[in-house]
């Protein structure tokens, strides 16, 4: 039992149930009049609807105009094929990269205390706050032909920019963020003590971390994960960048959906896009999903919160 | 098995956590760490485990230098505060922990582990909870948890971080108890941090108080509470009237009341304060020419069978405590308001070192 969470079920069952109206002098001081909360739900709709939903909507009325099987044609056409290969391919080496990154950068800062970690916090940050057309600019000004490292990787024969691994840097650098900024507060908010429990039990450093530690986060980590994996597949700015549109070879689905709409093939850069539309819904499906079970499993062991 | 520090010291930064520490824990008994927060009685506690190193100084078990163990070759059992279960396991896999993460050489077999989780459930009497997960646990059956999951790798030692400091007054006070009877059960060499005086004082075979980073006293239970070495101590257990004035020549001035002070024969007009319990002070209506110190009974509070009597010095000073029997209160038939006398029957005097503030003391 705990008192948080009865004390935050509590809250939420009243507010849910307002109170009648000819009671209205013993309402809570935090109750605005019916009105008001009326205006600020139709308005909050409102928004939603003309902003988000229309658009969504649109996409795939668009994508479906010319039916079903111009639809399907359009996705399983060559070009449209290998992009979307492609950007399996990518999210496929970023998210797993980006996993253990995000990983270890947030079990260093939560559980250590070092010199240089408000730095390397803020260092997480950075793909946050620099622009994506950036980041893919500083991989094209170190790999790039003309970049420091150029002349060597061409004397290796190696190709970064406007390849693969150019592709698969940029979303990696863009995508950093969202697993170690997911697990950092978690993990803080945890603190040490089961670790220095599993340890005085006689566990080693991995046994801790698999069997502890892992666990602990795994909601956390998986929630990190989906919204990395969704950036991953989404990200434009830096791609674009680095990828050079080479159609049917560094054409990751957001680039081919641009081309195809610049060259006036709009019910197939549609059809494109609600592949992307899709994986934006399942990733919120499986976002609230996480929430859920957080919420059901994520009670803190202790009311009073670790001390220290 | 017995444990020794020498010379610890530990300091965060600028804070100096212990300061030259020295304790001996005889094999088998169990010793209570007890001191104010900030005292360093955790930290030494976990130095002592090993989930912290000390700057300085020396931990021995059993006579053999352990200071560069690693914490999970000390087989120490650890229990925390605020329990530390591992909550994504059941009551059972947390008790088992320790077991199964031993080398494989090491590891006992399936049914070794239940055999064993199970008759340590039986010993902290919670059978019934092996397929909970801690959240659906009070905090007294985490706690026993918690001291189960510690046993069950065999520890040589235990060592307890305030066991008891986050459960609720009546839980405190059973477990405590079946600590006691547990400890008499298993005597296995314990060491249990508390803030806790009556905690410190019922459990405990010894108590180690400490106070800014440094032993004040070392002794049985009953001879810290009767003959405290130092006024912080004389303060920290039990509530204590504090009468401050000036000893000279084996005689102590409290304003204009002389208490008899022996053992401070050669003080010379020295400043000093004396303290007495308040079951050590006795009062009586107030008489002409009556010796002792003139008080007027500001409340008189009958629990129980003593009665507890706040009383106010008429010529200044803080406010008294007394206890005195609640059949000498009725017999005496004292009313509030009325003028008495209060005289320490034994009271302990601490001369001033010159120039040193005098030690706040906790009442």
């Amino acid at each position: 039992m705990s008192w948080g969470r009865a004390m935050t079920l509590d809250g939420v069952g009243s507010i849910a149930d307002p109170a009648p109206r000819h009671q209205a002098s013993r309402r809570r001081v935090t109750d605005e009049a019916p009105w008001l909360r009326w205006t600020l739900v139709a308005i909050a709709i409102g928004f939603l609807t003309l902003f988000l939903f229309v658009p969504l909507a649109a996409v795939f009325y668009e994508a479906l105009r010319k039916g079903w099987d111009a639809y399907f044609a359009a996705l399983v056409e060559r070009d449209a094929l290998s992009s979307i290969k492609l950007t399996l391919l990518v999210a496929a080496i970023a998210v797993p990269a980006n996993l253990v990154f995000g990983v270890a950068a947030a079990w260093a800062i939560a559980k250590f205390e070092f010199r240089g970690k408000n730095l390397l916090t803020t260092l997480i940050d950075v793909p946050f706050s620099v622009s994506p057309v950036i980041s893919g600019l500083i991989y094209v000004l170190i790999f790039g032909a003309q970049g420091w490292f150029g002349a060597e990787l061409k004397a290796h024969d190696v190709q970064v920019i406007f390849a693969l691994p150019g592709i698969v840097l940029a979303t990696i650098f863009v995508t950093f963020p969202f697993v170690a900024r997911e697990l950092i507060p978690l993990m803080q908010s945890q603190g040490t003590e089961e670790e220095e429990a599993a340890i005085v039990l006689g566990a080693r450093g991995w046994q801790t971390f698999w069997r502890v530690t892992l666990p602990n986060i795994k909601w956390g980590l998986l929630y990190g994960v989906i919204l990395c994996n969704a950036r991953a597949m989404g990200e434009f700015g830096a791609v674009s960048v680095v990828s050079g549109h080479i159609r049917g070879q560094t054409n990751t689905m957001p680039l081919h959906v641009e081309i195809l709409y610049n060259e006036y093939q709009f019910q197939a850069a549609f059809a494109v896009a609600s592949l992307l539309a899709l994986l934006a819904l399942v990733t919120l499906a499986l976002k609230s999903f996480i929430e859920w079970r957080t919420g059901r499993e994520g009670a803190p062991i202790n009311p009073e919160g670790p001390s220290r | 098995m017995s444990i020794e520090v020498r010379n610890i010291t530990k300091r965060f930064g600028n804070f100096v956590a212990l300061d030259d520490v020295s304790l001996d824990f005889p094999a088998g008994d169990l010793v209570a760490l007890l001191g104010p927060s900030g005292c360093g009685k955790t930290t030494l506690l976990r130095i002592i485990a090993g989930l912290e190193s000390a700057d300085a100084g020396q931990v021995l078990f059993h006579g053999e230098d352990a200071s560069d163990r690693h914490a999970r070759e000390r087989k120490v059992g650890f229990v925390f505060q605020h329990y530390a279960l591992f909550r994504h396991m059941t009551v059972f896999e947390n008790i088992a922990f320790g077991l199964r993460v031993k080398r494989r050489g090491e590891r006992p077999s399936e049914a070794v582990i239940r055999e064993k989780v199970h008759s340590l459930l039986q010993l902290v009497q919670l059978d019934w909870l092996a397929d909970r997960y801690p959240s659906q646990l009070s905090g007294g059956q985490r706690q026993r948890i918690a001291l189960a999951r510690a046993l069950a790798v065999e520890p040589k030692v235990l060592l307890l971080d305030e066991p008891f400091g986050a459960l609720d007054a009546k839980v405190r006070k059973e477990l405590r108890r079946w600590l006691r009877r547990l400890h008499d059960e298993i005597h296995v060499t314990s060491i249990f941090v508390t803030h806790d005086q009556e905690e410190a004082l019922e459990v405990a075979d010894r108590v180690v108080l400490m106070n800014h980073g440094k032993v004040e006293q070392v002794g049985h239970p009953e001879a810290v509470y009767e003959h405290p070495a130092s006024p912080f101590v004389y303060g920290f257990l039990g509530s204590v009237n504090l009468f401050h004035g000036r000893a000279h020549d084996g005689v102590m001035k409290v304003g204009n009341t002389t208490l008899a002070a022996p053992e401070h024969a050669d003080a010379v007009d020295a400043p000093a304060v004396a303290y007495a319990r308040p079951h050590e002070i006795e009062v009586d209506r107030y008489a002409p020419g009556a010796t002792g110190i003139v008080v007027r009974l500001a409340r008189a509070l009958a629990v129980g069978s003593s009665a507890r009597l706040e009383l106010e010095p008429v010529d200044g000073g803080p406010p008294l405590e007394a206890e005195i029997p609640v059949e000498q209160l009725r017999s005496l038939g004292l009313r509030e308001g009325e003028t008495l006398v209060a005289r320490p029957k034994r009271m302990r005097i601490f001369i001033k070192p010159e120039g040193a503030p005098h030690e706040q003391v906790a009442a």
